[in-house]
């Protein structure tokens, strides 16, 4: 038998050096997969850097400014230039200052619904609604005094956030009702739920849209047809319902059933016991699904440009598209894949961070 | 009576009247839209029914498996692009999930290099819309040079703005697609000979390799070489597989954004096995790559297959985006066929049923799968 001589225990530190002993120089394999590896990311991150920001031209009065060819770093001076017509669209351009506002009320919104301070069903259905709201009366204009601009005249980055944040407010009461729907106990309502909810699962969100586009036209009498934006925004909210109905699924399936049956012994009304015991506890279980949820439809606001609206990518290719500043798509594509990252990138981290949050508080 | 059974029975009545509600309502909104598309379309002279199929639709577009041309009734065109659909979904849930293992694999890794490049990878991939990243790279591939000045890779691969030249066996098409069925009948009679995981891997691929280079080296026509090297002949390519620049952007953008989702899948589950086993490993002295095939992954997998079935049906779905930069793909197809003939109705129809029919198959598969892999009770 081997002799096993006595060991000092190994030392619980974990300073810097002896973490990087761990985790990079290991091995001689390990050390050379690490130098390997950040050597590779190193040079990745320079050529970036050197392109967007060390050769970069940021201020151009004609294209002819910018370099050309293999060499040249980024132009600027491209967004400089265009990102009016990015940000805003067609929207008339002395009444930019509205859409400017009505983009910040959305971002205020989302950003204000991030604190649990607005988490009680009352403040968050107001805050939505005053949110959507003033982004509506501002960007219609009509009903507060200003120059009607109308839903075709909407563009750009305000459009993106406006399809957005209707699909949400739109779409999440509905996600609620097939819920509950395909929780019933009466079998009609449960398997309409059913039905409704895999057909639309399986269906590319852009199948749905182009639907909601050209067939509806022709299944509805035309006094109840509407706007194309509307119809569009109608079936992407049932998109959104469908697949939210599930996360609020899961939400229910986390409540014991005990807590329906203390409701009923109470003496309480399925309706009182659903909105005072089991709802908020399914909305606190479905929260971190629920955000995920929602930064997947503000990804997917991006297809609308197949079904020809003028979104953040259509009036990105026409940033680039009328000639001039034709050899530059690649700055502007940057700019809008930045805006588009920068959102989805913070939502996408708090939701982690809510999620850790909650295993904490549920061990 | 006893007031219980009054309050029952009244309960009762409510939900018979609810689903009664329901039911009245969703057949009145259908016999609504049947009776207001009949009289739409005979305002617009419009025949309804699958005639048009048998049409010859007068159109050309990008891309096909098999020969085309314009002469093609409707039910064909739609087939290929039902076959396009198929042939980028299965290329880009073969990379997606081959590269989603990998990179999920490197963030659970313990080197801290590999680790921020896979997350670096994942943060940067994931979020961004997928049709923004396929755009961008379309506008990108098709300002590169043309087939004279083409990037060259070892002088075997070559990228222009003609698409990707690679080396490829000399065979006909309907033999490849012959030799990709076999490679999927031959995995799945791996998984349902339940045999450990890499060898299995190994003997999947070891086993389409060799099956491909005999039925090629057979089935090859005259005097070719096995396998055909592209190269330049004056103003274009000869030989090898060409990739179509739409076919190229359609997977490489697929497979960078799905691969991140399934990275996230891989690294969720990785990260569900407990330590102690990990731990179990390292002292019994089995090597990472061990630790890795024979403790972790097999665990882990329990919990990635349903998501990652979630992820498949989901690239599935993703091909219709192909319309965004002129790939005929179904969605494609149908949208053309709509404008050209009007038989909206149809059409949707189709292309409903197809999906329907594809996702509810993977759906199918991945069950089977799921149930492959659970522990048996003892």
């Amino acid at each position: 038998m081997a002799d096993i001589s006595a060991s000092a225990p190994p030392s619980p530190t974990t300073s810097i050096g002896a973490t990087l002993r761990k985790r990079a120089f290991s091995s001689p394999s390990d050390t050379a997969l690490t130098v390997i590896v950040f050597g590779i990311l190193l040079w990745l991150a320079w050529t970036l850097f050197d392109w967007a920001i060390l050769r970069a031209i940021w201020s151009a009065e004609n294209v002819d400014q910018c370099g050309k060819g293999t060499g040249a770093g980024a132009c600027w001076a491209v967004i400089d230039a265009r990102h009016r017509l990015i940000l805003f669209g067609l929207y008339p351009f002395d009444q930019h200052w509205r859409s400017t506002l009505a983009a910040v009320a959305i971002i205020a919104t989302v950003i204000l619904s991030c604190i649990p301070l607005m988490w009680t069903a009352r403040r968050i259905v107001t805050l939505w609604i005053v949110g959507f709201a003033t982004y509506y009366l501002l960007m219609e204009g009509s009903l507060i005094g200003l120059q009607q601009v109308t839903t075709d005249g909407w563009g750009g980055l305000s459009l993106t956030l406006f399809l957005f944040s209707s699909v949400v407010l739109l779409g999440m009461p509905m996600g609620l009702g097939l819920a509950l729907m395909r929780r019933s106990k009466m079998p009609f309502v449960r398997g309409f739920a059913v039905v409704l909810i895999d057909f639309v699962r399986s269906l590319p969100l852009l199948v749905t849209l182009f639907t909601a586009a050209v067939v509806i036209p022709i299944i509805l009498p035309s006094w109840l047809e509407g706007d194309k934006i509307w119809r569009v925004i109608i079936a992407f909210a049932l998109f959104f319902a469908c697949y939210q109905a599930e996360v609020f699924r899961g939400g229910f399936q986390a409540i014991p059933k005990g807590q329906f049956e203390a409701g009923a012994a109470l003496g309480l009304s399925y309706w009182q016991t659903l909105g005072r015991i089991v709802l908020p506890q399914v909305f606190r279980h479905a929260l971190p699904s629920t955000i995920n949820m929602v930064v997947i439809t503000f990804k997917e606001t991006a297809l609308v440009i197949i079904i020809g609206f003028f979104d953040i990518m259509a009036s990105a290719k026409a940033a680039f598209g009328t000639g001039e500043w034709a050899p530059h798509y690649l700055e502007v594509y940057v700019f809008v894949a930045l805006i588009y990252w920068a959102f989805i990138f913070s939502l996408g981290q708090y939701g982690e961070y809510l999620k850790g949050r909650m295993a904490i508080s549920e061990r | 009576m006893s007031k219980a059974d009054e309050l029952r029975r009244k309960a009762k009545q409510r939900r018979f009247f609810i689903q009664a509600a329901l039911v009245g309502l969703s057949g009145f909104a259908v016999a609504g839209a049947f009776m207001t598309a009949r009289t739409n379309l005979e305002a617009q002279g419009l025949t309804s029914g699958f005639g048009f199929l048998e049409r010859s639709t007068g159109w050309d577009y990008s891309f096909s498996l098999v020969e085309k041309s314009i002469m093609d009734p409707y039910a064909q065109t739609l087939f290929v692009g039902f076959l396009n659909t198929l042939f980028v979904g299965f290329i880009a849930i073969f990379l997606t999930t081959l590269f989603g293992f990998i990179i999920g694999t490197a963030r659970d890794a313990s080197n801290i290099a590999v680790k921020s490049a896979a997350t670096v990878y994942v943060q940067v991939f994931r979020n961004i819309p997928l049709i923004l990243q396929l755009v961008f790279l379309y506008a990108v591939l098709i300002n590169l040079p043309g087939p004279r000045q083409a990037m060259s890779m070892a002088d075997t691969f070559f990228l222009s703005n003609r698409g990707l030249m690679m080396p490829g066996l000399s065979v006909t098409p309907g033999v490849a697609v012959a030799l990709l069925l076999a490679s999927i009948v031959l995995g799945v009679v791996l998984i349902w000979n339940k045999q450990p995981l890499l060898r299995g891997l190994l003997i999947w691929m070891g086993g389409s390799i060799l099956l491909s280079l005999i039925v090629a080296a057979i089935m090859r026509p005259e005097g070719e070489a096995l396998v055909s090297i592209p190269s330049l002949q004056g103003l274009r390519f000869r030989g090898g597989i060409t990739v179509p620049i739409e076919l190229f952007g359609m997977i490489v953008a697929i497979t960078l954004y799905g691969s991140a989702y399934i990275a996230e899948v891989v690294r969720g589950g990785l990260a569900q096995v407990p330590r102690g086993l990990t731990e179990a490993g390292q002292a019994l002295g089995l090597s990472t790559g061990q630790i890795w095939s024979r403790i972790k992954m097999p665990m882990a997998l329990r919990s990635i297959i349903p998501p990652l079935g979630n992820q498949w049906i989901f690239m599935m779905k993703a091909t219709t985006i192909g319309v965004a930069i002129g790939f005929s793909d179904l969605f494609y197809i149908v949208s053309i066929s709509i404008t050209q003939s009007g038989q909206t109705l149809e059409l949707i129809a189709i292309l409903a049923g197809a999906f329907l029919l594809v996702n509810g198959g993977l759906a199918v598969f991945t069950n089977w799968l799921n149930a492959r892999m659970e522990l048996k009770a003892h």
